[in-house]
């Protein structure tokens, strides 16, 4: 029998459930996220609309709190834990009925550094606001990034490093795309605990993002203020 | 905190320090240690809290503060950190100010040494450094700072890419061996073990205070 004060997610109206979603986000209750998403579902939403509405506006509250200071990293790996089992039932629905889709990006940990926690949240949340990601893993040499680059065609580049002796490497990479004259046929985003903005500069990037909501706002003001300038050029 | 070099001595007989270390409170205990083999009344020592690597934010600030009020009591300060994921950012402010820091990223490169270190990288990239410190204190830092001991699935996403444990030691202490191969096994890891001493921070200190030292006599 159920407990008194038990919420039956079933029996939450819309706006309730999702809010309730939001909620179990931010606690990391995995399941509750599995049933809400199928919940939601079966009351013929859209999956992007559970995508966006139920998931990323979700995360991205774990993510404010976060950045804030009131959430710690094992509480946002709870909730990214969460809100990557809501994915795997998405996913494939997403392809299914043309999610609209607002740019790719591949993305890697640079050449020895096995760390990517904060690539891995980046990849998820740009990938929940309608990203194309290929991610490349960790430890990755510049002949992997150059590979991608030219298989995927990509809008932009995303490099992660957790050490400051590996986040020099970020800089190989962009003198390897420059040496290549194909710098300016990306956007360059870098990220990663010890980097700011003066050494996202340094290296050539265009941008530093600090966490994985910033990541999402930069590349999507990126691909836009891109493609405007593409489109002014004619 | 700081901690003076005799705590038992009457501070008024003493001649006052000229060098204040400011360091990670991570190596305190190995600093004084080092600290109470040198010529007396040369250095004392100041620590920051040692959680601040989860908020490397925080530690340029802290340091100015420190720095600060090390020069308005008359030291000379040094700064025992590396750089301790602040991005460049605490070598920009000493380069500026002209302190002197130990050379290196991080305390596990000092402690090895550069060549050990980097053979040890060779050796396994995925490798998880526990010091003396780290191993003390692996209970409160690990297993419930990173959410391990209430979540324990969330080893899987940390350690995802971990292979082994190697254990550098500043000491040469049983308890903690085992303390250390027990980390090792809950993390799901090999253990491997390193014996470093205090590493390159003995010829740093050794190296600065010997050359202050006819300054300090007379101070």
């Amino acid at each position: 029998m159920a407990d008194e004060d038990e919420i039956i997610l079933a029996d939450l109206d819309d706006d309730e459930l999702v809010q309730q979603m939001h909620d179990d986000l931010y606690d990391g209750l995995q399941d509750e996220i599995v049933e809400g998403v199928k919940i939601l579902l079966d009351r013929k939403w859209t999956p992007y609309e559970v995508l966006t509405k139920a998931l990323v506006e979700g995360m991205t509250i774990v993510g404010i709190d976060f950045r804030d200071g009131i959430l710690f990293v094992p509480e946002v790996l709870m909730a990214a834990n969460a809100m990557k089992a809501g994915m795997v039932i998405l996913r494939p629905l997403l392809a299914e009925t043309g999610a609209p889709r607002v740019g790719s990006m591949v993305i890697g940990t640079v050449k020895g550094d096995i760390h990517d926690i904060g690539k891995n949240l980046v990849s998820m949340m740009l990938e929940g606001a309608g990203f194309d990601v290929i991610d490349l893993g960790i430890n990755n040499p510049v002949e992997n990034y150059l590979d991608a680059l030219e298989e995927h065609k990509p809008d932009i580049l995303g490099m992660s490093a957790l050490l400051t002796t590996t986040m020099p490497y970020m800089k190989v990479v962009v003198d390897a795309m420059v040496e290549k004259g194909i710098r300016d046929d990306y956007i360059v985003l870098v990220g990663g605990a010890p980097l700011n903005e003066a050494f996202a500069e340094s290296v050539g990037a265009d941008a530093y993002c600090r966490d994985a909501a910033v990541a999402v706002e930069t590349a999507k003001e990126m691909i836009q203020a891109k493609r405007d300038r593409e489109q002014a050029a004619g | 905190m700081t901690v003076n070099k005799r705590p038992g001595d009457a501070s008024e007989s003493i001649a006052t320090p000229r060098l204040r270390l400011i360091a990670c409170g991570a190596l305190a205990r190995e600093l004084l240690a080092i600290i109470n083999q040198l010529p007396p009344d040369v250095a004392d020592l100041t620590c920051l809290p040692a959680a601040w690597h989860n908020h490397p934010e925080k530690i340029v600030p802290g340091i100015k503060a420190k720095v600060k009020a090390a020069r308005k009591a008359g030291f000379t300060p040094v700064v025992i950190y590396g750089d301790c994921g602040t991005g460049g950012q605490l070598d920009t402010f000493l380069d500026a100010e002209n302190i002197a820091r130990i050379p290196g990223p991080h305390c596990y490169h000092s402690f090895m040494g550069e060549a050990d270190f980097d053979a040890a990288m060779d050796q396994e990239l995925g490798t998880f450094f526990l010091t003396d410190y780290m191993v003390r204190h692996f209970e409160r830092i690990v297993m419930k700072g990173m959410g391990l001991r209430d979540h324990p699935h969330l080893r899987d996403i940390y350690f995802a890419h971990y292979k082994r444990v190697l254990y550098i030691a500043q000491t040469d202490d049983a308890t903690l061996v085992e303390k250390a191969r027990q980390a090792a096994a809950t993390l799901q890891l090999d253990y491997d073990y390193h014996y470093t001493g205090y590493g390159d921070y003995t010829a740093f200190l050794d190296n600065l205070c010997s050359r202050r030292q006819p300054s300090v006599a007379t101070s």
